[in-house]
């Protein structure tokens, strides 16, 4: 039309634009509303006429630009439609012949929608047309080729290669007509490809079109010392690199790409190789691979079990002891456990995410309630949850009155020792296990001694529940079915201070028997003789996962040797609790190419590209109505309205930040800042602020430490791992912490934060629960993981960090206050003026000398709260200060000044 | 939170809020008159007052009481104490509070309302500073002095009258007192007239401060509009607002030069001032202007 390539698709809607005088006529007639305006002059303006009667009109190009917009749209709702297509010359009836296997999935939506155009064009010169399928060969149905333009969406490909059956079939059904054949290939080499051919140039005309360049696959996945392998196969040498993606789950069951990396061909070789090297964590989730961007059922490799080693967690609580290595809970057990299997060592919601398969608590009695819900849940799932006594065990109260879900048993107080200095009897040996038990069978050494043993309560179920027993009938292994998954309680210590059981092969062998060490067996094609494997996923021709369920179920060795085909598909299969994976390529498959005889045409299929201008005039339209709307707006003076409507959009596009965190992270990062925990009681929040405002003053002033200002902390919201300092004024009315935050706060004092805990209520219940800020407290510290404390002894390091302090006033000057307490074994050196205590930052300081009142400052530096009287009070406020600057330099340089005890040595030494 | 107070929350609010308003004003005014830097203004001659004027011998004629015993005794002669005579002269004041006072052109601007009390109030506060009484016109609130005064004159500031526009206080006037009149006189023209009028045959002089928005001044208006005085009483319609101006600009002028004119002839001072221009300017125009005539 009009000389440029446009088509219209609904050209009489092009009426429409002769209406557009009769509206400009309309516009210039109607005057802008008039605008209401409140002025005190107006009694100036009483009797005065217009002198031009006519109204202020509508600028011409306001005018000019309304119609535009309308014109626009008009054109728009036409349809205009740039290059429509040329026509075909050809009268004979047109066969399309497609491949349609995996390979040719690659490209289907790009052939299809060039096959739509060339069947339309062949339509359009009155041709007849039909489409067959290689590999589900059907007989070809001559139609309208216009009809058969909308049939094409039926075909789709699939997921194996034609076959030299496909091809008999398919030349059995196609007649004797003369026609056309245009063949849609993949470029592959198989069985029947040049017999096909002869058939089709013997029947007219051949052209042969072929889009894609190469085709390629993966055909092998190998672990090979730390490195992860991909083999995968082109249909062509000298293939440039390909970018390939390992697929597998994170730790909230999202399929990511958890690495990428690049398939290089050596020059010559059709075969590419890519190498990963992933941590075991990372290799264990993998459940596929995939080629990126070639969408075909070959360029996509399912691992299924491949690559998964068993996985197991060991909870470590807090490793601040150095050495000792023997007798640390978890040392055997690693020792068991390492050669087989993946050991991760962290905190329990450390290593929750990564979902182990088993996980092991030695002597471990408290837990924080998300800690246990998530360790439920895990076991639910079917996780096996392995725990081992010990003496904090027995010490507690964990499954005492009514069983504890996470333990197999109810446990008697206490637990028992035999065989001791002060105790009746001789150490027990193991009884030999019962033929239900799980290890029966395994030879108990001679010399194996039981020590001491936590003992169960004999309950109805406790038989059932025995696996080992000593020779007294105590049991020493026990075990609970929960859920798919179990827990299992070694009476016994993981260590070699309750018995020797952890020194003998016995231990090894009964954790295999427990399957807690026993990867996935790998099973023999002749084992899977006689077994039926029901698809669980199958891959479709463009490389996805589709449900496999409706499909029937495969017999094992046919899943081993059969090629892919209707009645085998690749994916992923399931019998009797064990999975298996068939792929479309073996790892011995290659990939050729097709050669194509010289006499035939081989080209790609392109389309001319016809382009839709309708959204674009379209959305011309609608800027020029929001340009006239913004014209006609500041025309009639009302724009100034519209900035403070545009600005107040503004506001409330940007994202608020919420008032928890009062800075950001980063910032946080930068400086030190010290924290107190937000209560929810104004007064006291403010008085947290206002003491570490003082103290960090001071801090300032007097050491190198040099904090920013203080920051309230919001336990459920914030990140604590900022702060290496929290102060918690206890108050009655606070809200006790959620379960989240008890897990925040448990791995903040288990990673070596410090809270200072201020009853404020001058200890004068020592500890107890006469006050009613000790009772609350004492509910606040229910969930938290805090150590044994003892009062700050004489020789603490807190006592010698900066100053030497004897006590710790605040605003009180109460009595005790209560830290970690020292390792039972600490001991006075000959000679030292120290024990060398806690190897580390005490995780809590308990007290209630009210100790921000006395730090407490405004902004210049004066003291807002009295303490004591006169200078007596002045010094007491003086020592708080002081106290707040050892408190600081503890919790930054840890056990620093414990090291003070080799100062003698060291002046020793200087003197010579 | 007791029972009467959540029956009437609004009552206590509004109560508040206009408690809340008093001190910032005044503090305002405060300050503003603290800027104003005064010189002498007594009678210079002696008579009753409170200041030391001078010391002068004995004369013939004046009783011994009249001594000053504690300067005589540092010399022969005798001498008598004399203070400065002061005369505290009473101010009046009216303060337009009608709602077209209220009305404000940007939001960067007070509205005319709070420019006048402002300017009320600083004068005020200097004027009894200096010694002066100063009242409202009208009975509402007699002249008076003291810092007590400050306050009442304060609270009958903030209040609101809802007519559209103003007319001036003609009752009640203390003859040959002195009189402030701040108000944008864009209302009745008679009542001015008739005030002022009135003014002048009781002998009472004064300053007329002609308190004006920019826009008033300038009418930037265009286009098709509805101009409504601020309590939609007067309504004036327009096609083209732009027209209106130089009409308008010259009518307002017409006003001005009236209201010299009238100033002029019964004694008074005019002066316009528009609420974008500094406070200063016009709290130091008006007390020279109440100085002057005194």
């Amino acid at each position: 039309m009009f000389g440029l390539p446009i088509a219209f698709s609904a050209p009489w809607l092009l009426l429409a634009l002769g209406v557009l005088p009769i509206l400009w006529f309309l516009l210039r007639a109607v005057p802008p509303a008039p605008i209401r305006r409140r002025f005190p002059g107006v009694a100036l303006l009483l009797g005065l006429n217009d002198e031009d009667s006519v109204v202020d009109r509508t600028p011409w190009w306001l005018l000019l630009l309304r119609m535009l917009a309308a014109a626009a749209a008009i054109i728009g709702f036409a349809g205009p439609v740039l290059n429509p297509e040329s026509e075909d010359p050809s009268d004979k009836p047109l066969l399309v012949v497609l491949d349609g296997g995996w390979a040719s999935a690659a490209s289907w939506r790009t052939d299809s929608a060039a096959l739509v155009t060339v069947l339309e064009n062949a339509g359009r010169s009155g041709r007849e047309a039909a489409i067959v399928q290689v590999t589900s060969p059907n007989a070809p149905q001559f139609l309208p080729a216009i009809a058969t333009a909308q049939t094409l969406p039926k075909f789709a490909p699939l997921v194996w290669q034609p076959t030299g059956q496909n091809i008999e079939a398919l030349i059995g059904n196609l007649g004797d007509e003369e026609f056309d054949s245009l063949w849609v290939s993949d470029g592959l080499d198989y069985e029947g490809r040049h017999r096909m051919l002869d058939v089709l140039t013997a029947r007219g005309d051949l052209q042969v079109v072929q889009s894609g360049s190469q085709v390629s696959g993966i055909s092998d996945v190998v672990f090979q010392d730390g490195v992860l392998k991909v083999i995968a196969q082109s249909s062509h040498q000298d293939t440039p690199e390909q970018l390939v993606g390992i697929i597998g789950t994170d730790p909230n069951g999202v399929e990511i790409a958890l690495a990428r990396g690049a398939i290089r061909y050596d020059s010559g070789s059709q075969q590419g190789v890519a190498e990963f090297s992933l941590p075991s964590e990372i290799r264990s989730r993998i459940t596929r691979i995939e080629i990126e961007g070639v969408e075909t059922a070959g360029a996509t490799y399912l691992t299924g079990d491949r690559l998964k080693r068993r996985e197991i967690g060991i909870v470590t609580v807090r490793d601040s002891r150095e050495g000792l290595q023997l007798l640390s809970p978890t040392h055997y057990l690693r020792q068991a456990m390492v050669e087989t299997a993946d050991v991760i060592e962290g905190a329990i919601l450390d290593i929750m995410p990564a979902r182990p398969d088993v996980l092991v608590l030695a002597d471990i009695s408290t837990l924080a309630p998300t800690e246990e819900q998530s360790i439920q849940d895990w076991v639910e799932a079917g996780g096996i949850l392995l725990r081992f006594a010990g003496p904090q065990m027995a010490a507690s109260d964990l499954s005492r009155g009514d069983e504890h879900p996470l333990m197999p048993v109810r446990l008697r107080a206490g637990g028992r020792t035999v065989g001791g200095a002060m105790s009746w009897g001789e150490p027990k040996a193991l009884a030999p296990f019962s033929i239900d038990s799980p290890f029966y069978g395994l030879q108990v050494p001679e010399d194996l001694r039981v020590t001491a043993q936590v003992l169960a309560q004999p309950d109805p179920n406790l038989a059932d529940r025995v696996l080992a027993e000593l020779s007294d009938g105590t049991p020493l292994v026990t075990r609970k079915i929960v859920g798919q998954g179990q827990v299992v309680l070694f009476h016994v210590t993981a260590n070699a201070e309750w018995s020797g059981l952890p020194l003998s092969g016995l231990f090894v062998q009964m954790l295999d028997r427990l399957a807690i060490l026993s990867a996935v067996s790998e099973t023999e094609a002749s084992v899977l003789e006689g077994t039926i494997w029901q698809p669980i996923k199958v891959l479709t021709a463009s490389g996805r996962l589709e449900d496999g369920l409706t499909f029937p179920g495969v017999a094992g060795e046919a899943l081993v040797d059969d090629p892919i085909g209707p009645s085998l598909r690749p994916g992923l299969y399931h019998s009797n609790d064990t999975n298996r994976v068939r792929n479309v390529l073996a790892p011995e498959d290659t990939l050729d190419a097709f050669e194509w005889p010289a006499d035939v045409e081989v080209q790609g299929l392109s389309a001319p590209e016809s382009k839709d201008l309708m959204g674009v005039l379209l959305a011309a339209a609608l800027i020029l109505l929001m340009v006239d709307t913004l014209a006609s707006l500041a025309l009639s003076g009302r724009l100034q309205g519209f900035g403070i409507a545009a600005s107040v959009m503004a506001a409330l596009l940007i994202p608020q930040g919420g008032e928890a965190q009062a800075q950001p992270t980063n910032e946080l990062t930068d400086e030190i800042a010290l924290g107190y925990v937000v209560t929810g009681d104004r007064e006291l929040d403010q008085l947290s602020f206002n003491g570490l405002f003082g103290l960090s003053d001071v801090l300032f002033q007097r050491t190198s430490v040099e904090p920013v200002n203080p920051i309230g902390v919001n336990l459920e919201t914030d990140e604590l791992a900022f702060f290496p300092f929290l102060y918690w004024p206890i108050a009655t009315g606070q809200p006790l912490p959620s379960d989240v935050a008890y897990g925040k706060l448990n791995r903040y004092l288990r990673s070596g934060g410090m809270i200072l805990f201020d009853t404020r209520d001058a200890d004068v219940a020592r500890r107890g629960s006469a006050s009613p800020n000790g009772r609350k407290l004492q509910q606040i510290a229910r969930g938290l993981d805090i150590p044994a404390l003892e009062p700050v002894p004489a020789d603490h390091v807190l006592t010698r960090t900066f100053y030497l302090l004897k006590d710790f006033p605040g605003r009180y000057r109460g009595r005790n206050v209560w830290a970690e307490a020292a390792p039972p074994d600490a001991e006075q050196v000959e000679g030292m003026p120290f024990r060398n205590l806690n190897d580390g930052v005490t995780p809590v300081i308990i007290g209630g000398n009210d100790w921000a009142s006395a730090w407490a400052t405004n902004s210049r530096g004066t003291p807002l709260y009295p303490v004591g009287r006169g200078a007596t009070g002045e010094r007491q406020r003086e020592l708080a200060y002081r106290f707040g600057i050892n408190l600081i330099m503890h919790v930054l340089t840890g056990n620093y000044k414990s090291d003070q005890v080799h100062v003698p040595a060291l002046l020793d030494r200087l003197g010579q | 939170m007791n029972a009467i107070s959540s029956e009437h929350p609004q009552l206590r609010r509004r109560a508040e809020g206009a408690a809340a308003k008093l001190p910032p004003l005044l503090a305002r005014a405060d300050i503003l008159a603290n800027t104003v830097l005064l010189g002498e203004h007594g009678r210079r001659r002696s008579g009753f007052g409170d200041d030391f004027w001078q010391y002068r011998p004995v004369q013939p004629g004046d009783s011994y009481r009249m001594i000053d015993w504690r300067r005589s005794a540092r010399s022969d002669a005798q001498f008598v104490r004399q203070k400065e005579w002061q005369i505290a002269q009473s101010v009046s004041l009216w303060v337009d509070n009608a709602a077209s006072m209220e009305y404000v052109s940007d939001k960067a601007l007070a509205p005319k309302s709070d420019r006048s009390r402002l300017i009320a109030l600083a004068i005020s506060i200097l004027l009894i500073r200096a010694g002066e009484r100063v009242g409202l016109a009208g009975r509402a609130l007699p002249p008076k002095r003291g810092d007590g005064q400050i306050w009442r004159l304060c609270e009958a500031l903030m209040t609101n009258d809802n007519s559209d526009y103003g007319s001036p206080e003609a009752r009640a006037m203390i003859p040959n007192s002195r009189a402030l009149f701040l108000s944008d006189f864009l209302g009745d023209w008679n009542a001015v007239e008739y005030a002022l009028g009135k003014a002048a045959d009781r002998g009472v002089s004064g300053v007329l401060l002609q308190i004006l928005d920019p826009a008033e001044e300038a009418f930037p208006f265009q286009g098709r509009a509805i101009f409504e005085s601020m309590r939609a009483e007067l309504t004036h319609e327009t096609r083209k607002a732009s027209d209106l101006q130089e009409r308008y600009l010259a009518r307002l002028a017409d006003r001005k030069i009236s209201l010299k004119r009238l100033a002029r002839e019964t004694g008074w001072q005019y002066e316009c001032h528009l609420t974008n221009a500094p406070v200063q300017n016009a709290l130091l125009w008006v007390y020279r202007a109440i100085e002057r005539g005194r």
